[in-house]
Order: C-alpha cells, then sequence, then structure tokens
C-alpha cells in the first residue's frame, strides 16, 4: 500500500446472503488521476462503492482508502476527506437551495466558500428554489456543487452524468476537469458512458462479475490494442492463435480479424505463413475494449 | 486559441492529438516562436479533458524541442520549432499526399479505407511485405 494511489483493493471479495458481488477485486488509483470505474450493471461497481465508502464491510480481503480501511476506525477520516455523489443525488426535498448548502456546509470546517459562489453562477442555481421543483440535471449541479465544495482530496462519483443531456453532461465533465486542476484531488467515477470516460479519464478499470478484467492508464491501453484483419484469397482457415495478448478471433468467410491487447506484430508474425492476400491493422475505441472484456449473458 | 477538441473515441491518444494540433498551428503560422500557449488549466477546461493529459502533451512537445516550458510562466512556441520554411516543405509534401489520395479514390477506395491503409502502413505493418 502506497501514496501514490489513493484506493487500493487487494483480493477484495463481498458476499450477500447467496450472492457473490465481489470476486477478488483488485483495484489501484493512483493519487490526481480522474479514475473511470465500468462495468455492466450487476458487476460490483455499487458495491465496490460502499466498501471504499465504508457502508459495507468487505467478506474477505483488503480495501484501503488514503492508506486506510474504511471499515474500520479510521473510516470517519477516510468519509471526512471523501465527498460522494450518488446516482440518486440525494437532496432534502422540503429544503431549498440555499438551505441545502447552508445545511451542508455546517458538517465541514474545510467549505470552500469561494468556490460555493463561483458553482452558484456557474451552475446557474437559484438559492431560492426549493429543490423538490428542480429538474434532473439541477439536482445533479447541486448534488455536484455540494461535493465540489467541502474541500475533499477524493471525489467518488456513482453515474454523475446520468440522464442529463449531452449539453449538461458537457458542464459537469469540464466541472470535474476544472476541479482536478485547480485543486489536488483525484476522481473516481463509474459510468456508462464510454465516450465521456475516453474524454476525461487518464486510468480505467473494467469489471465483470466482481473482478477487474481491464486496467491501466488509458494511453497505455489504446497503445496495447489492435484490432488485424487479414483477407486470404479462399476461406480463412481455422486456426487458433497462440500469440500472447490474443482476446478474439473471428471467421467470416475469407476474412480473419483478431482483437490482441499487446500490438499487431506477435499475431502478424505468427500468421503470415497463412499467406494472407492482404492485412491491416488499426485502433481500438474504449468500447470494443469494453465490449471484448465484459461476457455477455450466457 | 486555435486547438479544438480531440476525438477521444478514435483509439489515438488525446495527448498525440493535442501535440499534432500544436505543431500544425506552428507550421501553417498560426502560432510563432516565442508565443505563448494557453496554460494547462484553461486549455483542460475550454477542451473538457484530463489536465494530466494536456501536461503530457506539454512535456512530450518539450522533449522535441517545440516548445519551451518555463517554471512559472507557462509554455512559449520555442525559437528552434519549425517555422515557416518547414510549413513551405509540408505544404509541398501535402500536395503530394493530395495526389495519392485523388489516385486511390479513382480506384474506388473509400476515405476511410485509405486512413486505414496508411495508419497501417505508418504502424510498419507492411515494412517486410504485407502483400502476398
Amino acid at each position: 500500500m502506497s501514496d501514490r494511489h489513493v484506493i487500493e483493493t487487494a483480493g477484495l471479495w463481498k458476499r450477500y446472503d447467496e450472492v457473490e458481488a465481489l470476486r477478488g477485486l483488485d483495484l489501484q488509483v493512483p493519487s490526481g488521476s480522474i479514475f473511470g470505474f465500468l462495468g455492466k450493471n450487476g458487476a460490483g461497481k455499487t458495491t465496490t462503492i460502499k466498501v471504499l465508502l465504508g457502508m459495507a464491510r468487505p467478506t474477505r480481503g483488503e480495501a484501503r482508502v488514503f492508506g486506510k480501511a474504511p471499515s474500520g476506525n479510521d473510516g470517519v477520516d477516510v468519509r471526512r476527506r471523501t465527498a460522494f455523489v450518488s446516482d440518486e443525488k440525494d437532496l432534502y426535498d422540503y429544503m431549498s437551495v440555499a438551505e441545502m448548502i447552508a445545511f451542508t456546509r455546517s458538517f465541514y470546517p474545510r467549505w470552500r466558500a469561494d468556490l460555493e459562489q463561483q458553482y452558484l453562477r456557474k451552475f446557474d442555481l437559484q438559492p431560492g428554489r426549493n429543490i423538490k421543483e428542480l429538474s434532473r440535471g439541477m439536482r445533479t449541479k447541486l448534488a455536484m456543487l455540494l461535493a465540489l465544495c467541502r474541500g475533499a482530496e477524493l471525489l467518488m462519483l456513482d453515474e454523475p452524468t446520468s440522464g442529463l443531456d449531452p449539453a449538461m453532461a458537457e458542464e459537469m465533465l469540464q466541472a470535474l476537469v476544472g476541479h482536478v486542476a485547480a485543486q489536488e484531488s483525484t476522481v473516481f467515477f463509474s459510468s456508462h458512458q464510454l465516450a465521456e470516460v475516453e474524454q476525461i479519464a487518464d486510468h480505467i478499470a473494467i469489471i465483470d462479475r466482481g473482478q477487474t478484467v481491464v486496467s491501466g492508464a488509458l494511453d497505455d491501453l489504446r497503445g496495447q490494442y489492435r484490432r488485424i484483419q487479414l483477407v486470404f484469397e479462399g476461406n480463412a482457415p481455422e486456426i487458433k492463435v497462440h500469440a500472447p495478448g490474443t482476446h478474439r478471433v473471428r471467421r467470416q468467410g475469407r476474412v480473419l480479424t483478431v482483437l490482441s491487447s499487446s500490438g499487431g506484430d506477435a499475431v502478424l508474425e505468427e500468421l503470415r505463413g497463412y499467406r494472407p492476400a492482404s492485412f491491416e491493422v488499426s485502433p481500438v475505441s474504449l468500447k470494443d475494449i469494453f465490449l471484448e472484456s465484459v461476457k455477455t449473458e450466457d | 486559441m486555435i486547438l479544438l477538441k480531440p476525438n477521444p473515441s478514435s483509439g489515438v491518444p488525446i495527448y498525440l492529438q493535442l501535440m499534432e494540433q500544436v505543431k500544425h498551428a506552428i507550421e501553417t503560422g498560426a502560432l510563432k516562436p516565442g508565443e505563448q500557449l494557453p496554460s494547462i488549466r484553461p486549455l483542460a477546461e475550454e477542451l473538457v479533458i484530463n489536465p494530466n493529459t494536456v501536461a503530457k502533451a506539454y512535456r512530450e512537445l518539450e522533449h522535441e524541442g517545440v516548445i519551451e516550458l518555463r517554471q512559472g510562466a507557462g509554455a512559449f512556441v520555442s525559437d528552434k520549432a519549425p517555422t515557416q520554411q518547414e510549413a513551405e516543405r509540408l505544404k509541398a509534401a501535402q500536395a503530394l499526399v493530395a495526389q495519392g489520395i485523388q489516385r486511390l479514390r479513382d480506384r474506388g477506395i473509400t476515405d476511410e479505407e485509405i486512413r486505414r491503409l496508411i495508419e497501417a502502413e505508418l504502424a510498419g505493418v507492411y515494412r517486410s511485405g504485407g502483400s502476398r
């Protein structure tokens, strides 16, 4: 466990009655990163977040946030230094915007009044409005303001842009990017919007059925993943590709497509002997990596 | 500033896209030697990309001698950066590329195919004879 990682888990298991929500999850979130946390519904994302916030105790394995166990005695310290925005954007409906802000502010001695004013203007939030009258977009903005002004070192966000129109989603991403640039903080967010993860994240993890299946720096992953397409004179040969990093081989008539996570060279070297008529290598988007990494329902 | 939003889904790392944009701006004269580049935070906010990515692009550009990072002052186009002369050279090269692409189009090859072929060529895929 090191200072370089704000969040670190090793072999994390969580069982709820009959369900094994996490099955040996390994996660390393570098300090100062914007970390995209990806997985299908039910992959274990929310359970992971609950464990990291100390709201659920791991069945086995270890979770550390700021080097401390969130479910132990240090949990208070972890939660003091972490701001969380839930998928539901939990707010008190009977309060006004101003009351909600004043109420939240009272819990946090490091509250940033300067940022509060700045975001009120930027997000066009009217203090007198009642929360129950706010649109989904305005609720998200208010929840985001409350998180950004706490002076937290770690921001955890569960689906921060879900249900927002593209303009408002971009505004939320911009606030996150600006926050990381100005304050020395780390952002950990789950999302189904792969394009926005590609846009602002520098590190990602893809989890599936309670385990990490892909993780690392996004630029490294972009450099490593390649799709290699070979075209043959006749039908593509039925072969096994042994090159390390081979994820999937698909034959369609004369075309053989290979997805590799270790560049294209090794695969091409191996298949050159089959004398393809032509081949090409192309980069792969995060969406392709995601779809290849998570298993579809059996 | 002339920098545009990168395409995050192209599979090309964003810092590389940014580096290309800065170099292109210098080559076309949109950015001149000695001129200042936007600092990391406003640029990250404007393009809505990760500040670490902007910092990485700047570091790499400095490493290549295209820009200079001055402590506390920001990033400046290097006096040694390729200038108008280079731009002329590239304009000539651009004409060659345009010709080549036109010939490929005449053969019925689509733009998407051309793009992939060029990327494969640059990646060195065909270096030991891809065809046959």
